[in-house]
């Protein structure tokens, strides 16, 4: 496949084009942080009958540029019995592993940082970045809440990853593909050929539709276990932890902590948007479809979804550690197995 | 320098910066932390040389899953036994005796890398490459990837038994 980067075109020195789009995703990144700490504040204020933020600008919507002022301003302590190395490395690498995934993330049919034909897998791949990371920072702080918190988040996310791959798996059986821009185009042609509903094909793929739903489903609850989100974050459950891996970290080391659990949401939401829900395709065929659309359309979905993770954040209670195994490990992987045996099955007669 | 050089010396300079710790540092959780670069930048490595998949692989099996694994295997013993775990210096003729092992083995790898006639294939344009693994896999190699997956089915049903079995 071309290369098909509207950023080769523009600029014609390579070394430089290839910076600036390196530096592309970093910068949504950055809006993009700031727009979901606002919604995270507001979401929460309004699920629970608040105001939220006024202060700040019109309705607060400045609020998360005072936020970000405040942290920078913060003072960066390292405590005294910390390993002082690696506990100053880990949130950079925690930072990487999330900001990793934006590499093969197609925003457009001609904005994808990089078309490799692996993107599914290398998703999946740099996520296991961060685990190291939290491990570091875990152990480093020298705390046994942080430790804790480590440990539980890494049994977490290692037990998430194979239901959660598994749902994936089974879009790239659908798509006989892993790479990303392949599975887009897969789905091209209004909302009924979106994976959700079996993508594209005759009237037969309604046999799949019901199993395309539940892996729907099924990555969605594993990907808020991936980020630590609720009613998944027994790993920084206050109540019990303080604050799990982050417990001892402040200022600008705590902001990239912050800032990787968004850039997580995001990169999941967009996986959940890529592989089930059309990517960057229009939902309406033809209609309001074209490389200038693919960005609102891809934001959006996984915008929605993004908001959708707040949403279930303010609303469910967090899980406990022997349910968060039974649902990972006796709910969740058994179904996931069996739909992505019926599917390959599915794809292999028709 | 063209862009591939730089990025060559690069990972090259990580490997061999974080290798050396790996082999030296005293503190045991240092070096275990240290592989993850390694092992990073042998994936690079692999991704110049155009085996994306190989390059994709190291990370999720090396830094996914046997890095965690040595991690978790290093933190929880000096937790559980109470005993830092820490590489002491050796005496000065174990010293000695791996100072000369290792210059022999540089020696000859120098010798042969610069006997050797390399055949350097010609420059192809990037091609998709899990097509034609998973074809070899399912067809010519069908049962080396079989047994492998049944020797994994055996390791995971051992540590489920170990697991499980109460004193």
């Amino acid at each position: 496949m071309e290369t098909t980067n509207f950023v080769y075109n523009l600029i014609p020195n390579e070394t430089i084009a290839i910076i600036v789009i390196s530096v592309i995703p970093l910068i949504f990144l950055i809006v993009y942080a700031l727009l979901a700490i606002l919604g995270e504040l507001k979401i929460s204020a309004w699920i629970q009958e608040r105001l939220g933020p006024m202060r700040t600008g019109p309705w607060g919507i400045l609020q998360p540029i005072a936020e970000v002022v405040k942290l920078i301003q913060k003072e960066d302590l390292t405590p005294d019995s910390a390993n002082k190395p690696l506990f100053n490395l880990a949130p950079y690498i925690i930072f990487m592993g999330a900001y990793a995934s934006f590499a093969v993330i197609p925003f457009s049919r001609y904005f994808v940082p990089s078309g490799i034909n692996i993107g599914l897998f290398y998703i999946f791949a740099v996520g296991s970045i961060a685990v190291i990371g939290i491990v570091m920072g875990g152990w480093a702080s020298n705390n046994k809440y942080s430790l804790l918190g480590a440990m539980r988040s890494v049994a977490q996310i290692i037990s998430y990853e194979i239901p959660g791959a598994m749902a994936i798996l089974s879009v790239a059986v659908l798509a006989s593909s892993l790479d990303l821009e392949k599975i887009n185009i897969a789905q091209e042609g209004g909302i009924w050929n979106w994976f959700i509903f079996g993508g594209q094909g005759s009237w037969s793929k309604i046999w799949v539709f019901p199993f395309t739903l539940v892996l729907s489903l099924i990555y969605l609850v594993a990907s808020l276990a991936e980020t630590n989100r609720t009613p998944f974050d027994i790993p920084e459950g206050e109540s019990e932890l303080v604050a799990g891996y982050h417990t001892e970290y402040s200022g600008m080391k705590f902001a990239m902590f912050f800032f990787a659990e968004y850039a997580n949401m995001f990169v999941v939401a967009a996986v959940l948007t890529i592989t089930f829900f059309g990517g960057w395709n229009s939902p309406f065929g033809n209609f309001m479809q074209g490389p200038g659309w693919d960005v609102f359309w891809f934001i959006s979905k996984a915008f929605f979804f993004v908001i959708l993770q707040i949403w279930l954040r303010w609303t469910l209670p967090r899980l406990r550690v022997d349910q968060l195994m039974y649902v990972g490990w006796k709910v969740l992987l058994p179904f996931s197995f069996i739909c992505f045996l019926f599917i390959s099955l599915f794809k292999m007669i028709n | 320098m063209d862009i591939f050089s730089i990025v060559f010396y690069l990972f090259a300079v990580i490997i061999v910066v974080s290798a050396a710790i790996v082999v030296m540092s005293k503190n045991i959780m240092y070096s275990a932390f240290s592989l993850l670069f390694t092992f990073f930048g042998v994936a690079g490595i692999y991704v110049l040389l155009n085996a994306d998949f190989i390059a994709v692989t190291q990370i999720m099996i090396y830094i996914g899953g046997i890095l965690i694994l040595i991690i978790f295997g290093v933190m929880l013993t000096s937790r559980i036994t109470g005993v830092d775990i820490k590489s002491g210096t050796t005496g000065k003729v174990q010293i000695a005796f791996a100072g000369v092992i290792s210059l022999v083995i540089a020696i000859t790898l120098i010798f042969l890398f610069a006997n050797t006639k390399w055949f350097t294939s010609e420059l192809k344009p990037h091609q998709s490459t899990i097509e034609d693994i998973g074809k070899e896999l399912l067809t010519n190699y069908l049962l080396a990837f079989e047994v492998a997956s049944v020797l994994l089915l055996i390791a995971i049903i051992g540590a489920a038994f170990i697991a499980r079995r109460k004193s």
